[in-house]
């Protein structure tokens, strides 16, 4: 029972922390059609940001600031980079992005040095929030799902309520009719590049202390995150919120799950000699399976039903 | 065929003299040869795919590292009393990578684009992780090792020299080229440029879209099979590494600058990427960020890439005499140079203060000793870079205007 609570806090906390990535990925995909690789990047400037800036001027300020930085960063990309790549369609967006993610990496090993930085838990957040059968549950893992869950109800409430997000929803769709309403479409690309970017920070922010905080991190969550938006259907907000959850709670139960399909097996009565050809695949337990489950929920998902959960064309 | 028979006779006999020509005919360069050659096949697989079908695939290291693994276990095989000569251990990767080619292939290519981008990036690392997770196969992180030398002596040849595996590298690029060469000109390879131009009208052709994917998708596979197999006679180890993520970005990258719109473009990425992580890692440990920046400039700037800039300069040249261009061109170069001189310096230095603060503040950076502690070299490379980007701006009309008479 304990496990099982603990593990769906965790879970939920990294599915967060996947919805905030996925969310601003799938913004930027389906308003511009780009696949921004660099956007894992920009989650890892959000982490190297909100580390330096906690050490000059707190944890609480950077955690507006370092955002607000990498919205700033977003924006430059797409004032400076994608609008002038825009005409030669979107394999050369692709690729700038995927450039870019080279250049961002190298510059953080330029700011910060090739080994991991010491990210610790602030001081400020790290004690314990309550206790649950004599374990304790850290405050910073229940600040991270309230500033997710608080910054999702103010875009919702932003997207939903404001003038400014019925026409970025406009443009969404529509974008040649709304540039013939008198908006400015580039403009609303440089917004939404922006907000994505912060969303990004942001996450960056609050899993940066989570995750260890190295030059490689974009590489190890940036495909993850990729995997999310085709499994929840690309364009879909609603699908991307299910796949993070899902993707999130499945991987960290299977790491705290020390089981092979050996001692399944065993369980049901059946042993497999060791020289047989299907041990070794059988052997693997499922807490060292976890890193390949989302990309096996890929192909499945693939298999099964193309346009993801919640798509409505296929991919 | 017979229009393309001399340029293959002459590459061939090229390649056959390469490794005896004075200056390249040390050990360190016949190796650095076989690892272009090897460099050059895979990258022509991946143009097969990205310059003629314009599929942008993000996991082809895929089916070259299966291709090495498969390669590896029949050398072992080989070591263990299989009489098969090594020049065609490399087949069996061939045959790895067309199958897994098709497997992977029939789920990947039934869309273009974006998609097609993602779906092959998530194989890539599906794949990646797997291995990992198999070490009674893939050996690891530490990988499968194998000996090329104890084996079936081939024509009188063991294959303990650098050299003879350097001819056996030069034969499977050379009957490679040509094999891709000739399939880009088979009708299916005619309907992939369709394909990737506008694959309505390939349909209304009565073509399958889908289906010259898929095919094309396979034979590349199968080729970056057979580079996985060199590269498993050339090292006599196949790790994780070569299935991994970043191989495929760097082959990507090798094809690209290299550029997609000619044959040779893949060639010229292969040989020049892997010189510089050869030889450009050795003098500065910020090469990969300049090559990014390389890398993102050539998108912006000149999609044709190496090939695709040199012909056009070529044509600019033909047409409107070489003085007026060199006269632009030698005034452009003093702004460029000092933009380069001062970025250069400061990236050098940033990189010394923050990966190897045990080497201390003083620095030799082209030629002159600096004290990275004290803040002039800082503020003097930052002018210079400065005072180049405004000099350019003054510049670049006048290049232009030349650009432009040239062009018309």
């Amino acid at each position: 029972m304990e496990l099982v609570t603990f593990s769906l806090l965790n879970g939920v906390v990294y599915g967060l922390l996947l919805f905030m990535l996925s969310s601003g990925l799938t913004l930027i995909l389906s308003m511009m059609g780009v696949l921004n690789f660099a956007h894992a990047s920009v989650f890892m400037l959000g982490a190297y940001f909100s580390y330096q800036l906690g050490r000059w001027i707190g944890f609480w300020p950077a955690l507006v600031v370092a955002p607000l930085l990498c919205a700033l960063a977003g924006a430059a990309i797409e004032r400076f980079g994608l609008r002038k790549v825009h005409a030669s369609g979107h394999v050369a967006e692709i690729l700038f992005t995927f450039g870019l993610s080279y250049v961002i990496a190298e510059l953080v090993i330029m700011g910060w040095g090739r080994n991991p930085i010491e990210n610790r838990v602030p001081a400020v957040i790290d004690f314990a929030a309550f206790k649950l059968w004599g374990t304790s549950y850290p405050f910073y893992k229940a600040l991270m799902m309230a500033i997710s869950v608080g910054m999702f109800a103010f875009l919702y409430l932003a997207f939903k309520k404001t003038r400014l997000g019925l026409i970025i929803q406009a443009a969404l769709t529509h974008p040649q009719m709304v540039s013939a309403l008198g908006h400015d479409v580039p403009r609303l690309f440089v917004l939404v590049f922006a907000i994505g970017s912060a969303l990004a920070g942001l996450a960056g922010v609050i899993g940066g202390f989570a995750l260890l905080t190295e030059p490689n991190m974009a590489n190890a969550l940036g495909p993850i995150v990729f995997v999310v938006i085709v499994v929840g259907g690309l364009g879909s907000i609603p699908g991307a919120f299910i796949a993070s959850m899902l993707i999130g709670i499945i991987q960290t139960f299977a790491v705290a799950i020390d089981y092979s399909g050996l001692d399944l097996l065993r369980g049901m009565g059946v042993t497999i000699a060791r020289t047989s050809p299907f041990h070794e695949v059988l052997a693997i337990k499922l807490a060292q399976a976890a890193p390949i489950i989302p990309y096996l929920l890929l192909v499945v998902m693939l298999i099964v039903r193309p346009r993801g959960l919640m798509g409505t064309r296929d991919t | 065929m017979t229009r393309y028979r001399r340029a293959w006779l002459v590459a061939a006999a090229l390649l056959a003299v390469l490794p005896l020509v004075p200056g390249l005919d040390s050990s360190f360069t016949r190796s650095l040869l076989t690892q272009m050659g090897i460099a050059a096949v895979f990258a022509l697989s991946y143009n097969v795919l990205l310059g003629q079908t314009g599929l942008l695939s993000f996991g082809h290291a895929v089916y070259f590292g299966l291709g090495g693994y498969a390669s590896i276990h029949l050398m072992r095989a080989v070591n263990a009393g299989l009489s098969i000569p090594i020049p065609f251990v490399p087949l069996a990767g061939a045959i790895a990578g067309l199958f897994f080619g098709i497997v992977f292939g029939a789920l990947t290519t039934r869309r273009a684009g974006t998609i097609f981008a993602l779906i092959s990036l998530g194989l890539g690392e599906m794949v990646h992780s797997a291995s990992l997770m198999l070490p009674g196969f893939f050996g690891g992180e530490e990988g499968v090792t194998a000996s090329r030398t104890k084996a079936p002596q081939f024509l009188g040849l063991d294959f303990s020299s650098q050299l003879q595996v350097y001819y056996v590298v030069a034969f499977w690029l050379v009957v490679s080229a040509i094999a891709m060469h000739a399939f880009m000109r088979t009708p299916v390879g005619r309907m992939c440029n369709a394909v990737r131009d506008n694959p309505e009208r390939a349909e209304f052709v009565g073509y399958n879209p889908q289906r010259v994917r898929f095919v094309v998708f396979s034979v590349s596979a199968m080729f970056a099979g057979l580079a996985g197999g060199l590269h498993a006679i050339n090292y006599e180890i196949v790790a994780a590494e070569a299935l991994s993520a970043g191989r495929s970005g760097a082959v990507l990258l090798m094809v690209y600058i290299g550029g997609v719109q000619h044959f040779a473009g893949a060639i010229v990425g292969a040989a020049a990427i892997t010189w510089l992580q050869v030889s450009l890692s050795d003098y500065t440990s910020a090469w990969l960020l300049y090559l990014g920046l390389f890398f993102m400039a050539l998108v912006l700037y000149a999609p044709g890439g190496l090939v695709g800039l040199a012909m056009m300069q070529l044509a600019a040249f033909r047409r409107a005499g070489a003085a007026r261009l060199v006269r632009a061109y030698a005034l452009a170069l003093v702004p460029v140079l000092a933009i380069f001189v001062g970025s250069v310096a400061l990236i050098e230095m940033a990189y010394r203060r923050s990966t190897q603060p045990e080497a201390g503040p003083r620095m030799k950076l082209f030629w002159v000793a600096l004290d990275t502690s004290t803040p002039w070299p800082w503020v003097g490379a930052l002018v210079l870079a400065i005072a180049g980007y405004l000099a350019w701006r003054w510049v670049a009309p006048r290049v232009a205007a030349a650009w432009e008479v040239a062009r018309a």
